[in-house]
């Protein structure tokens, strides 16, 4: 292809992703679009193509991104090329977002006409017009019979101060307005700007691992070409590779020639590991190098820590295997051995965030089918010694004892949370409650207001989100980041099972707080834990000192005593329920303890 | 086979805990059904499976007595055609108190049935009441006398515990009063919360307030301890009997041997395999018309669940798993197959060895279900 070719096609070129709320459509107008330029046939479509993992069509969210090619002649009769960017729908995957929709020039807003704009929306709007996105809205589920198209119009420009004037009514289940949002792409959305003949940067945005050709690299061209034989190099990592294959998803692989400006697709190198392609990291040529990288490259740090334990001991070394698979696809996940004396062996694996963390348990179990126990998430504390030495602590059971530490630091983060006025007053509540100090609140406009705080890190792994947007009826939008370590007050708490303390049970929590939470989990303990062959007390303790007690009482009756005639099987199923039951939980020294009781400690809020 | 069990699917009343296979009596093929079981014995001694030498037979529900005296008439005739009663060494029938008529009795009584098993399951009005039974505490004192002036001595009743707000004070008054008709058997089920029951319903609902663990093994523990002093001997978890009196063909099912299962949803274990007929009534009727079992399922006992079997059913009897007849019939010792694990359930106090047999403790029959798990793969 010659220059100007490369810039005829570049004319025609449309990036786009779909920004919409966890259940306002967005997966299956994606689908509508495939169907409708027939880049996929309604007979190989299956519900939600683009969503790829089991896991996130059974969960109906995006995890990994994904890219796909369309081919659409428009009514003008030329043909164009677009570029359909997905991209996941969580906090935790913020950064992720990002880059994706840095690799784009328009984005859709899908906005649910009953529901209206909703939180995660909102973030994700923000994010949008941070990268200076085209943004058309979309009014979907417009044949609901709560749907009120108008009010939601209003609300677009009111809350985004966007033009709804022309936002198009769709329903994406019914394949209302499939071919006027087409249209509107193709007149709205800028074509990618950008010379071919300059030296090459291309945005990664994601990648996975292939077993054979190891790491496919999803990439945005912004500027040159790229093609077979090219040796490229990752800018931040400085890593250099000869290009393999260039391509594109279509959904499906599709070989190219040379990918240029505009385009979106993905190359291979034989790169081996996932940890040198790094998302948000630009792609040169290594003859020919750009001087300067793309903005915004972060490199992403695990946040959130835990132990995973195989419930089978005998289990290691395949979790091992499980962990170093999932690794090559997941530049995020780190692990390292270590040993509980309750669990035994088991890893310290850092995750983004605790939805990245449900996800690699889930899948360990899933796809590897190994049980697991998952301890208490932590963060890393920064601990002075008296004698002044400095450790992180990223495991509540490694903590030194309490008169060898001088002092303890913990992560704070700066935490913005967007809401519509009349949440104020709950979030600022929830944020104290999480220890939360009050930084700034500005008003955005008449309605929503800009909440700022300081919050320890370890508050809000856990369910934070989730009890925000419960408090303010999904309306806030949240974002964090980190903003360095502060000294506080902090305490380890110990459990004893049966005057045994398990190390896996161990928390840091705030003097201050100490006594009710320690109160609070022993009698959580006590009705997690199934009742036991004899009494078990469950015990918390700071030091040497017991702050609360509870039992777990000894087994009453547990026998089948009922009249099931001759039906043996059913019997027999009864009991292997039973003892399947009894697999998935833990022996800590002569107590069985389900999975859940681990993460006991951080539930406590739902109380 | 040692024993048949013959399925009764039809009540007048469906009780709130049960899930058995059932259906309400109104406007059901009733006659037809009684014809089918007919069928379904005819064929399966056509398949070559033999009568002869059959020690029990058992009628159980639903509710037999749910029969007209017509029907209840016509049923053991057609037993009569296929099994020589009178060689039986005994033939039981399940019965609703208050269906019992003296009419009905006297059916039963010249058809070859020697024992009765009422399900009287508790003496207390209220509690009556609120499982959806439709007696009242002073039928079954009527029912058992003119069961005995019509000549049944071997009578037994069910009794049920852990009812919802049940109290021990309850279950105490209810043991009294079925012990002083100084029966021969008893037998004593604690409340199984079953799907698609209406307790089961009202569960989830939260609306029904059980008694709570330990309040039920306090009962089970009373249940066990009255029993023994009024000389009825548990020689099952849930069977109470003086000597003599034992359910032969429910030990049938404790011993693993084999039993015909007939009738709608029935199930039965012949030549090495169990298997559980058809459930809906049409279904298992018209089945038959091609001439074959009405069986939906069957599988094959291997060697492996054979063992299983015997043992998380033999160990409910007072007089457990003999070491001898294991090895008699599997060639392979107790300790050879289960050596380790019967050593951490005799290290818990859960099973002791005595006259050569492996049984369950006083402790063990309390938490049986550990135990019998511990012998599934």
């Amino acid at each position: 292809m010659n220059h100007d070719e490369r810039l005829a096609r570049q004319k025609n070129i449309r990036n786009f992703s779909i920004i919409a709320h966890i259940d306002h459509g967005k997966s299956t107008l994606a689908d509508r679009l495939l169907e409708k330029t027939e880049t996929v046939s309604s007979r190989e479509m299956k519900s939600q193509t683009l969503d790829s993992m089991d896991l996130e069509r059974e969960r109906g969210i995006t995890i990994k991104l994904n890219a796909v090619q369309l081919s659409y002649t428009a009514k003008n009769g030329e043909e164009y090329t677009f570029h359909l960017i997905d991209t996941p729908g969580h906090v935790d995957f913020t950064y992720e977002v990002s880059r994706s929709l840095a690799a784009c020039e328009g984005a859709l807003l899908v906005v649910d006409a009953a529901q209206g704009i909703e939180a995660q929306t909102l973030a994700n709007v923000y994010l949008a017009l941070d990268n200076d996105l085209e943004i058309l809205p979309i009014i979907n589920k417009i044949d609901l019979p709560a749907a009120d198209p108008d009010k939601v119009k209003q609300e677009i420009e009111d809350v985004i101060g966007l033009d709804a004037s022309e936002a198009v009514h769709a329903s994406a289940k019914s394949g209302i307005g499939i071919e006027e949002i087409l249209e509107q792409i193709v007149e709205k959305v800028p074509a990618p700007t950008g010379d071919p003949q300059a030296p090459l940067k291309a945005l990664i945005f994601d990648s996975h691992y292939d077993q054979y050709k190891g790491v496919i690299v999803n990439i945005r061209i912004v500027e040159g070409t790229v093609k077979p034989g090219d040796k490229i190099r990752m800018m931040a990592t400085g890593k250099e590779f000869e290009v393999i294959e260039t391509g594109v998803f279509t959904p499906n692989i599709s070989m190219r020639d040379e990918l240029s400006v505009g385009d979106v697709g993905f190359l291979s190198a034989a790169i081996k590991n996932v940890g040198d392609t790094r998302v948000g990291d630009t792609i040169t040529n290594a003859k020919n190098p750009a001087s300067e990288p793309l903005p915004g490259y972060r490199r992403l740090n695990p946040m959130v820590f835990c132990g995973l334990y195989p419930i089978d001991s005998s289990k290691y070394v395949d979790l091992r295997e499980a962990l170093e698979k999932l690794e090559l696809n997941d530049s995020a996940l780190e692990y390292e051995a270590e040993t509980s004396q309750a669990l035994g062996f088991g890893y310290r694996c850092g995750f983004l965030g605790l939805l990245h963390m449900e996800i690699i348990q889930e899948r360990i179990e899933r796809e590897f089918k190994i049980d697991l126990i998952t301890t208490a998430p932590s963060v890393i504390y920064n601990v002075v010694t008296t004698d002044g030495k400095e450790l992180k602590v990223d495991n509540p059971s490694m903590m030194p004892d309490a008169q060898k530490i001088d002092h303890v630091e913990e992560p704070y983060v700066k935490a913005s949370i967007m809401v519509p006025n009349d949440y104020v007053g709950s979030v600022m509540e929830l944020c104290q409650q999480k220890r939360g100090n009050f930084k700034t609140m500005d008003y955005l406009d008449a309605s929503r207001v800009n909440i700022i705080y300081e919050l320890p890190l370890a508050e809000i792994v856990y369910d934070f989100f989730d009890q925000l947007k419960s408090s303010t009826k999904g309306y806030a939008s949240f974002d964090y980041e980190l903003i360095g370590y502060k000294t506080s007050k902090l305490v380890k708490m110990d459990i004893l099972l049966n005057g045994e303390q398990v190390d896996a049970l161990s928390f840091i929590v705030h003097r201050d707080f100490s006594y009710e939470r320690g109160k609070a989990i022993v009698e959580k303990l006590k009705n997690l834990i199934p009742r036991q062959q004899f009494e078990v007390p469950v015990q918390a303790a700071i030091g040497q000192k017991i702050v609360a007690r509870s039992t777990i009482k000894s087994i009453g009756k547990n026998v089948l005593a009922k009249c099931y005639g001759g039906d043996i099987s059913r019997k027999r199923k009864l009991l292997e329920k039973q003892k399947e039951g009894k697999k998935r939980m833990k022996q800590v020294g002569s107590v069985e303890v389900p999975q859940e009781a681990f993460m006991a400690v951080l539930k406590m809020d739902e109380d | 086979m040692r024993g048949m069990y013959i399925h009764i699917p039809f009540c007048h009343q469906i009780c709130h805990y049960c899930d058995f296979n059932k259906v309400f009596f109104k406007n059901q093929p009733v006659d037809e059904y009684i014809e089918s079981i007919g069928n379904e014995l005819a064929i399966m001694a056509n398949e070559g499976h033999s009568f002869n030498g059959l020690e029990t037979v058992f009628l159980g529900g639903g509710t037999p007595t749910s029969l007209s005296e017509r029907q209840l008439d016509r049923l053991l005739e057609i037993i009569h055609q296929h099994v020589n009663v009178r060689e039986l060494r005994e033939f039981s029938t399940e019965a609703n108190p208050d269906e019992l008529t003296r009419g009905k009795l006297s059916v039963l009584k010249s058809g070859g049935v020697g024992r009765l098993s009422i399900g009287v399951q508790s003496f207390d009005e209220q509690l009556l009441k609120r499982i959806g039974r439709t007696h009242s505490a002073e039928t079954p004192a009527r029912v058992i006398r003119a069961a005995r002036e019509i000549g049944f001595d071997n009578i037994s009743i069910d009794l049920i515990y852990g009812l919802p707000e049940q109290t021990v004070k309850q279950w105490k008054e209810t043991l009294d009063k079925a012990l002083s008709f100084e029966l021969p058997h008893y037998s004593g089920y604690s409340l199984i919360v079953e799907p698609k029951t209406v307790f089961y319903n009202l569960m989830n609902k939260g609306r029904l307030p059980l008694p709570g663990e330990d309040i039920e093994a306090e009962m089970f523990s009373m249940l066990m301890d009255r029993m023994a002093e009024a000389g009825r001997r548990q020689y099952e978890i849930s069977n109470f009997a003086l000597p003599g009196n034992e359910s032969i063909h429910n030990l049938i099912y404790w011993d693993n041997d084999e039993y015909a299962g007939i009738g709608a949803g029935a199930h039965g274990y012949l030549k090495g395999r169990r298997y559980a007929n058809f459930g809906p009534l049409r279904k298992y009727m018209d089945s038959m018309g091609s001439g074959l079992r009405p069986v939906m399922e069957t599988n094959e006992v291997t060697i492996t669940e054979a063992m299983e079997e015997e043992m998380f059913l033999g160990l409910r009897k007072s007089e457990g798993v003999s070491l001898h007849s294991f090895e008699s019939k599997f060639g392979k010792t107790l300790t050879e197959v289960y050596g380790v694990v019967l050593e951490e359930l005799s290290g818990k106090g859960l099973i002791s060895e005595s006259e050569g047999s492996i049984k369950l403790t006083r402790k063990g029959v309390f938490r049986g279900n550990e135990v019998f798990q511990q012998f599934l793969k």
